[in-house]
């Protein structure tokens, strides 16, 4: 459904992404780790169209990412993300958050996209807080919200980044637990993490990164069995230490 | 000086001081709704990627930001009608000059909002599936303004003050008319003290009323 091939990147003069290519099949769930600065995040955003590349090619579900003629902001309305540090939108609430892509997007009626956004919070268990704004709830709802934001648009698929790294680690396993289950329902899914208990359980692959080049790219079982990089050993050595 | 104070020099003064008034607030009003109209629309020109547009824009912006903004009213009083053979009359005169000195100084004010919104906000309505311009409307520019409210206080109670400079056109706002006053009556503590209470009020009212907008929307 996504396939990343040989993609190339630079910042000016810095190449942040060399050569990277890889690929997720339907209902397939890909975890991609490695150091910061490696390139993760840039990669991801690559995906929807958020992040330009110069050279290689990434499609979704056939449609071209990098063509000048693709419509990215309806290529986008299909690819759901979620960021590091939550991104709601501040002066909405809760529900206006949820509802906005829905209604100024999708075009559903008002009631509609509320029926559905209070559908959303049920399953991500925070009905009781639509009425309120981002500042008012914490980190791990947050970030539950903006789950159920992106889920709204009934995205083909799903791009986490890091979404748990900026939660205290009391919060880290209501979004993981609503992820998870996301998974196991079948939602394609690309998420940057660095919790390997999450990749162990649910990911079909794990691609590891360092220095803007996909170093690991294999079965989940073949990555935590034996990674054949050095690099990727080291860092799942100090990773796993915590 | 203060025992003398005659409350019938005022009473007797106020529709002169009213009339004057209703310059002031019309001419502020004007001013600061064109200016942050125009000034939004420069300050998206000149975050614009398209270099034609940022050119336009910041040249209009330090242009005027250069000028005095009694010379921008000579040139609407004087000198455009010299160019077009045809009068504006005071007023006119005033109220685009105003408006149009005001523009630029908004549109800074409102470019450094737009530019406080960080880039992941703009992703993440992009990443809804928004377009550009609906990621400006609905998530850049309400967050931009909520964070300009209090420079634009301040932005308008300087040009509440500068509305004075109407004199020079032969208009009389409010300081103007108590000036004229305060010199024909010879009640010169009566209308300055008035005047002052006046302006101390309306800038305390507006900031009171901006307060609480803020609460308002405060998150
Ligand atoms: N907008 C940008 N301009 C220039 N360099 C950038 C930009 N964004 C990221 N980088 C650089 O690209 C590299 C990869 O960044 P990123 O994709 O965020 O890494 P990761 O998510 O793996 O931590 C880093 O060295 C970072 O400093
Ligand atoms: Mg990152």
């Amino acid at each position: 459904m996504i396939a990343i091939h040989n993609v190339n990147k630079w910042f000016d003069e810095f190449q942040v992404l060399k050569d990277c290519s890889t690929k997720v099949d339907k209902g397939e769930v890909v975890v991609i780790c490695g150091p910061s600065g490696s390139g993760k995040s840039t990669l991801i955003k690559c995906v929807n169209g958020l992040e330009p590349f110069q050279e290689g090619t990434i499609t979704v579900n056939g449609v071209s990412v990098g063509d000048k003629q693709t419509n990215l902001p309806e290529l986008r309305s299909h690819i759901g993300m979620v960021f590091q540090n939550f991104e709601l939108f501040p002066h909405m609430t809760v529900l206006e958050n949820i509802g906005l892509g829905q209604t100024k997007v999708l075009g559903r009626e008002p009631s509609e996209a509320e029926a559905r956004s209070m559908k959303l919070l049920e399953r991500v268990g925070l009905t009781d807080q639509a009425s309120k704004h981002p500042a008012q709830l914490s980190g791990g709802q947050q970030q539950r919200v903006a789950i159920a934001r992106a889920l709204a648009m009934d995205p083909i698929a799903m791009l986490f980044d890091e979404p748990t790294s900026a939660l205290d680690p009391e919060m880290i396993n209501e979004v993981l637990d609503v992820m998870v289950e996301l998974a196991q329902e079948g939602m394609t899914m690309i998420v940057v993490t660095h919790e390997m208990g999450f990749a162990r359980k649910v990911a079909d692959r794990v691609v590891f990164m360092d220095e803007g080049q996909i170093v690991e790219d294999d079965t989940t079982d073949a990555f935590f069995g034996t990674p054949r990089s050095d690099r990727a050993q080291s860092f799942l050595s100090k990773i796993l230490q915590h | 000086m203060f025992e003398q104070f005659d409350f019938h020099v005022i009473i007797n003064a106020m529709p002169i001081l009213w009339d004057g008034m209703l310059i002031t607030l019309l001419l502020a009003v004007v001013a600061i709704v064109g200016g942050i109209v125009i000034g939004t629309v420069l300050a998206l020109m000149r975050l614009s990627r398209f270099t034609p547009f940022s050119l336009v824009a910041g040249s209009y912006v330090n242009f005027f930001r250069s000028m005095p903004l009694i010379l921008v009213i000579f040139w609407f009083y004087f000198l455009v009608p010299m160019a077009t053979g045809q009068a504006l009359g005071g007023l006119s005169s005033v109220l685009i000059a105003f408006t149009l000195f005001e523009a630029a100084y908004y549109c800074e004010i409102i470019r450094a909002g737009i530019q406080s919104v960080t880039r992941n906000q703009i992703n993440a309505g992009l990443a809804v599936g928004l377009s550009y311009p609906q990621t400006m409307r609905y998530i850049v520019l309400p967050q931009a303004f909520r964070n300009m409210v209090p420079v634009f206080l301040t932005q308008a109670i300087v040009l509440f003050q500068d509305t004075s400079l109407v004199y020079v056109v032969g208009l009389k706002d409010f300081l103007t008319a108590a000036d004229l006053v305060a010199v024909r009556d010879n009640r010169v503590v009566e209308l300055f003290i008035t005047a002052a209470v006046v302006y101390l009020a309306i800038c305390l009212a507006g900031s009171l009323w901006v307060k609480k907008l803020q609460r308002k929307y405060a998150l």
